[in-house]
Order: structure tokens, then sequence, then C-alpha cells
């Protein structure tokens, strides 16, 4: 078979989740490799969640809240957007491609558009390979 | 008169890979020191006393009552020194932050040994070594074989070698902290359970840190301590320096912020923190006053060096605890 990657994906309660909720329930077919965990907000997605997915073995992480100005708690969205640039940095510095991380906006009527880019990222990280985290962390010399 | 005198406690302190500056910091107690020897004696201690290894490998198991074991674990003499101190010792405390957390040798682990000795043994502007001649863990000579330790690749806390009773962070720790804390043992006093972090308190420095915050901590731009006049009473985040004060555990006395110089993270995670980087990349992230991603990426620029910004001290026990 295949490299099939892992990908952990958080989707914020409000918009992100339903949205992943309405392509469920309208049966669309998207690929199986990206594990949702439903967080109130996109805001409450802190660095070590996304840290420690790639610790754990993720090869990419996706991080879907609500359309900026659309946030269930007016700002969470932007705080988000904040930490996702920071980490994008951060991430980087550790050798990592920026790819792996990945922020979209989903609201809760987009579920075509949810099916759409769990596809294509599954395919762009397929791209990339498997992420040498899990492997280079676990090995001390 | 007619009371049995107690049986003075053995105390060693020994150095990993460390500056030596958690020594000097057992000598900053001053004259306290002769209250320590007064009920220790000093069994092993490289930097003052002439006690070899071969010495401490002939003391029976348990012998040592209690060693400072300070700096990381960097290469295979210190993973030795880690494995036989802990056989000898019935407390084995991680003293400072190199032990505890990593420390400033950790950062280290932003580069692999190949590229570490590829700059030391080639490329450094000092270096003159035509035939590229790198240190060899052994090498015959007409005396003998010669032996060097193993540089590793990695820079470890010293839990990752071995078993530590508790962690005593700073860089180096308060002197006043390390002195409690050996009164506590000499007298017997109830120690914490095992594992605990000592002569710290459980909360954060933002806690103890006496200059005025607000609720506001919107900046529009990162500055560098040399970059801004710091005005001596406000917050240094909201003045727009990165402090780590909110993602680092108190118990420092806030000497650094009292000094007027941000904190950069020593005392290590509050409990119930894995990793304080994320902690604090997290806090200073939400500061960014702009909701525009490209302007949220220019401020971003400001901050130079994430990884050594935001885990100065513990790096190597941080989730990524090194580059890939």
């Amino acid at each position: 078979m295949s490299y099939q990657p892992k990908i952990v994906s958080f989707l914020c309660n409000w918009c992100s989740y339903t949205g992943a909720d309405l392509a469920g329930t309208s049966r669309m077919k998207y690929a199986p490799n990206v594990r949702i965990i439903r967080v109130m907000c996109s805001g409450r997605i802190e660095p070590t969640f996304v840290l420690k997915a790639f610790r754990e073995g993720a090869d990419g992480v996706l991080i879907c809240g609500c359309h900026p100005g659309d946030c269930h708690y007016h700002e969470g969205n932007y705080k988000c957007l904040r930490r996702y640039y920071l980490l994008q940095k951060y991430i980087q510095q550790m050798g990592l491609k920026k790819e792996r991380l990945r922020l979209e906006w989903i609201s809760a009527s987009e579920g075509k558009q949810f099916a759409e880019l769990a596809d294509e990222y599954t395919e762009s990280i397929k791209e990339l390979g498997p992420c040498k985290v899990k492997e280079v962390m676990e090995v001390l010399t | 008169m007619g009371k049995e005198e107690k049986p003075k406690l053995k105390l060693a302190i020994y150095w990993a890979a460390a500056c030596g500056g958690c020594c000097v910091s057992v000598l900053d107690v001053h004259e306290k020191l002769l209250d320590v020897i007064a009920v220790a004696d000093l069994v092993f201690w490289p930097i003052a006393i002439d006690i070899k290894y071969k010495d401490v490998e002939k003391m029976p198991d348990g012998y040592i009552d209690v060693t400072l074991f300070n700096g990381a674990i960097r290469n295979s003499e210190n993973e030795y020194m880690a494995r036989l101190l802990r056989l000898k010792t019935k407390i084995l405390v991680a003293y400072g932050s190199c032990a505890h957390i990593g420390g400033i040798p950790g950062l280290a682990n932003f580069s692999t040994r190949e590229e570490i000795f590829k700059r030391v043994y080639e490329e450094s502007e000092s270096t003159v070594n035509p035939d590229k001649i790198r240190p060899q863990t052994e090498v015959e000579v007409e005396e003998g074989k010669l032996d060097l330790p193993e540089f590793f690749n990695d820079v470890m806390p010293l839990d990752e070698v071995v078993c530590v009773d508790y962690y005593l962070p700073g860089c180096p720790p308060q002197s006043e902290r390390f002195f409690e804390v050996f009164t506590a043992i000499v007298n017997g006093l109830d120690l914490p359970p095992k594992k605990s972090v000592v002569g710290v308190t459980d909360k954060s420095q933002c806690d103890d840190c006496e200059r005025k915050k607000t609720d506001n901590k919107l900046v529009k731009r990162f500055y560098r301590p040399h970059e801004i006049e710091d005005d001596g009473e406000t917050c240094f985040l909201e003045q727009g320096v990165i402090c780590l004060g909110p993602a680092t555990r108190s118990g420092c006395g806030v000497r650094c912020i009292k000094g007027n110089a941000p904190c950069r993270g020593c005392y290590g995670p509050p409990p119930d923190v894995a990793d304080p980087g994320a902690k604090m990349m997290s806090a200073i992230a939400t500061m960014i006053d702009a909701n525009d991603p490209e302007e949220i990426e220019e401020i971003i620029e400001q901050i130079d060096d994430p990884g050594g910004t935001f885990y100065r001290y513990s790096l190597p026990s941080a989730i990524l605890r090194r580059t890939i």
C-alpha cells in the first residue's frame, strides 16, 4: 500500500467542526488520513498541542477555525492566526517544512470545502513524505 | 556533653557540561559555608578538592548522602559520572538549569555533532588544521592507549540518564535556596516527595514581579533589550520586550527583573507545564496587535530567533528537543 500520512486536525466547535460534520452528513468522501480533534475555539489550540502532535508521529497538522470576523468568541481565531505565524517560524527553525502546519478557515456551511481541503492537504503531505520528528526525538545517543 | 554527636553528612558536588557558575553559587553562601562544613564533609568536589574519579569508584554504594550534580550530559564522561554518582549517592540533586532542563549548553541541540565538529575543528577563524584532524575516542601511543570521552550528538538533562531525587533550578541557583534546602536535609526536616523541584514557589515570575501591569498587553513591535529605554517600572512585555516571566517558575526573587533585565527563563517551567517555550510562544503571539496576516508576519519578523529566545534554557527537555 502506498504511504499514508497521519494528519492531526484541530477543528473549532462552532464553524469548522460543524463544516466537517456537514461533509459527513452530506456523504461526501474525503481522505481518511485526517484525524479530527474538536476544540471549542481555534484560540484554544496551544502551540504545545501542535508540537505534541508532531512528537507523537503526525506528518502534518491542520488547524481550522471560523473565518476572520466570525469567531464565536469574537477574536479567538485572530489569536490562533498570530500563534500560527510564530509557530511557523519556530518549526522551520527546528527543521520542519512549513507545509507540515497549515491553517485554513472553514465555516459551518463549507462541508465541500473541508472535504476538498482534506484531500488536497493529504496529497501535499504525501508528496513531502513521512515527518522525521518522532524518529529523531526517540533516538538518544 | 555525653550527647552522641550526629555523624557528619557526606556531601559531593560535581560538574558535568557546566560553566562552573553553579559551583561558585555554593561558595556564594559566603561565611555560611563554615556552617555547611561544620555539619558536612565534602567528599568530592573537583573545583575545590583533590579527589580523583578512582577514589569515588572505591566508595561503597550509597556512601555519599547528598550529591549536587550540576551541568548537562554532553559526553560519555558526563554520563559515566552521572551513573557512578547515582550509585554512590542517597540523594541526587540536579543542581542548576543545565542538570534540570539542559541549560545554555543545551542550545547546541540546534546543531548536530558533525556540524559542531566541522565548525570547531575546520572552519572557525582561529583554526589551522589542514589535515582535518578530529578528536578520537582512543589513540595508541608508545606509552599505551589514551582515551577521550565520546562527544554525544545530543545534550541531555541529567534525568535522561539517571533517576534524579530533587531538582534545584536556576542559572545559577540562588545561594539562599541552596542553603535552605541543605539546612532542611541536615535537620532531617520532612523532605518533599521525590522528584520535586525544590527551592522554588508554585507560581510564575509575574506573581512576584513588582512592575506595573495592566490588562493591555498588545504591542505593535518587539524590541530587544538594547533597542529600548526601559522606564524601570512598567511590565517588560507591555513595553514590547520579550520577558519569559509568565512561563517561568519563581523562586529566584525576580532578581533579573529587579536589575532591569527581562526574565530569560532559567528557573524552568511552572508546575504542570510540559514545555515552557511553547507556553511562552502562546502568550507572546496573542500580544501582537494586528489581525492582518501580513502585518502579523512583519511583527513576528522582529523576533529574530524564536527557538533560542523561548527555549534558551530548556531546549533539551522541550517537546522538540533538537533540530531534525
